[in-house]
């Protein structure tokens, strides 16, 4: 470590010694987080998240194609993290490093384990036709904790993603027989409504878009994460940039409504005991509770 | 599919007339971490653009002993077009970001910074027709917003031909289904062209009207780029007070 970190690690553990941090807040406190939905007109769904200063966006795109052989009968997501130079002066260019695709696999492990999209509700014709979700998520400011900004981007955008069938239809990737095909599937009654409509064929034509109802991704309960740092001896929930950089170590842990457990994350080199661990849980859950209600506001449920 | 007609009674298909320019809406100063940051929307088109620098250039050989160099990337997000787009650079992208470098370090006091660098980046995150003048034109911006030293502030504008009629500022369908595209960037005070490409078909009276239009255009964007610098400004006047 050179010398600035030093300082900078001295200056915060001071602090924590006196119960306090470098902005102010309480140490489970998070920021303010502003949720805005529908940011992107070409996406299908996407979602801009901010977290004090840290802001991410969220994109999401729909297309067919084939399963994976060994699970023909799901959809298929996708999920990229791009650290791009804009969001920050460390950030470099080119292939993604070992930071970006950590931090995607730790969101698409956040949506994919948690089932949060039904996979097996995107199914058109098991082993031949089946909907990818791509989650695209792109970093536009950094100043700290990344993984939870991500996440709940990841899970407003997906929330508000309007499925592309019109589009698919007018390029002839999708017909009405795999829409019947996949109402058989799903029950999904938005489905019938759109093959069974009386004039499909001209509203495809013609691209009458809004003639016909939206369909939604079928969604679950979505569970939300929230990261802490260690930084000698003392928990940070929501790392500021300063914190994320002298963080030893990092644990995001992700609850669902229940309040149970549906993913988590140790990162960096430092260590936990079992007690903040159970800390970290506690936190986790409390400020999931609000930032769950916050998103479901947003999104008008 | 191919709409019938691209100008119907004298109007386009967005109900503009052929000089009459998208909306755009600039706002400097939007990201904490860049030196400089732009956000702009263009029609249809979402832009940011941040600037870190002046900088030390690295690797080291591509320092230059004399001034600074300019780096601008361009970059699509993947989500910002109708297909999803693979994230990276690809041919396309890394031809913009080079004509925008170049049309930026003519502008750029380069001179005033050896061995450093001034790195732009341009991030599309909505895209529909008209990306690189709407990224050049916010580079601009997030260049004035990190301070660094320039003859003029840059500003870019498309013209082109469409159902045989020349028009500036083409829309995704004119764009799509047009006869040509004559993007421009120019130094508003000097009238110096920073940047052209052209692609289609024109007559070389069709081109010298498309320039001027272009460039006239190009000058109602520069009011709109000088009114954020501005904006920028007066809101950290109302802080103090």
């Amino acid at each position: 470590m050179t010398v600035i970190p030093l300082l900078k690690k001295e200056y915060v553990t001071k602090l924590g010694e006196e119960g306090k941090r470098v902005d102010g807040r309480a140490f489970d406190e998070f920021r303010q987080i502003t949720i805005e939905t529908n940011c992107v007109n070409k996406a299908e769904g996407s979602a801009l998240v901010k977290i004090g200063n840290t802001q991410v966006i969220v994109g999401i795109k729909m297309d067919l194609g084939e399963p994976f052989p060994d699970t023909p009968d799901c959809g298929v997501l996708s999920t990229a993290a791009e650290l791009i130079p804009l969001a920050s002066p460390d950030f470099e260019a080119g292939p993604p490093q070992r930071d970006a695709i950590e931090l995607a696999r730790v969101v698409d492990r956040g949506v994919r384990e948690s089932e949060v999209v039904d996979i097996h509700k995107l199914v058109i014709t098991p082993g031949e036709k089946v909907w990818i979700v791509f989650i695209d998520i792109h970093i536009l400011d950094y100043d700290g904790n990344l993984f939870d900004a991500a996440s709940l981007g990841a899970l407003a955008a997906l929330l508000t993603t309007k499925m592309p069938i019109l589009r698919m239809m007018e390029s002839g990737a999708l017909v009405k027989k795999d829409l019947e095909a996949w109402y058989n599937r799903t029950h999904i009654e938005e489905i019938r409504e759109i093959y069974s409509h009386p004039d499909i064929d001209e509203i495809v034509a013609k691209k009458k878009k809004g003639t016909v109802k939206n369909i939604r991704l079928p969604m679950t309960e979505p569970p939300i994460s929230c990261t802490a740092v260690k930084i000698s001896n003392f928990v940070f929930f929501d790392p500021s940039l300063d914190e994320d950089e002298l963080a030893d170590a990092r644990l995001t842990v992700a609850t669902d409504a229940n309040g149970d457990i549906r993913a988590m994350q140790k990162g960096l080199a430092g260590s936990f005991s079992k007690e903040e661990i159970q800390n970290v849980i506690q936190g986790a859950l409390e400020n999931g509770r609000k930032i769950r209600e916050q998103l479901f506001t947003k999104i008008g449920k | 599919m191919k709409p019938e007609k691209l100008i119907v009674d004298g109007r386009r298909l967005d109900g503009r007339g052929p000089n009459d320019l998208r909306k755009i809406k600039i706002e400097a100063g939007v990201l904490h971490r860049a030196d400089g940051s732009c956000y702009l929307e263009w029609g249809g088109n979402k832009v940011f653009a941040a600037v870190y620098g002046p900088r030390e250039a690295v690797p080291r050989h591509t320092q230059n002993p004399l001034r600074a160099i300019v780096k601008a990337r361009y970059n699509m997000a993947a989500f910002s077009v109708e297909d999803r787009k693979r994230p990276g650079p690809d041919r396309r992208s890394v031809e913009i970001s080079k004509v925008i470098s170049e049309a930026l370090e003519r502008v750029i006091l380069t001179e005033q910074f050896p061995r450093a660098s001034v790195d732009v980046c341009i991030e599309v995150l909505d895209a529909e027709a008209g990306t690189r003048c709407a990224g050049l034109t916010a580079a601009a911006v997030a260049l004035v917003d990190a301070g660094i030293p320039m003859r003029d502030i840059p500003v870019a504008c498309a013209a082109g031909k469409i159902d045989g009629q020349v028009v500036v500022d083409l829309g995704k369908e004119e764009d799509n289904y047009g006869q040509a595209d004559l993007p421009i960037a120019i130094a508003p005070r000097t009238g110096e062209v920073l940047l052209m490409q052209m692609d289609g078909h024109l007559t070389v009276e069709e081109f010298n009207k498309a320039f001027d239009m272009a460039v006239e255009s190009c000058g109602k964007v520069s009011e709109i780029q000088k009114k954020a610098i501005l904006q920028r400004y007066h809101a950290v006047d109302e802080v103090i007070e």
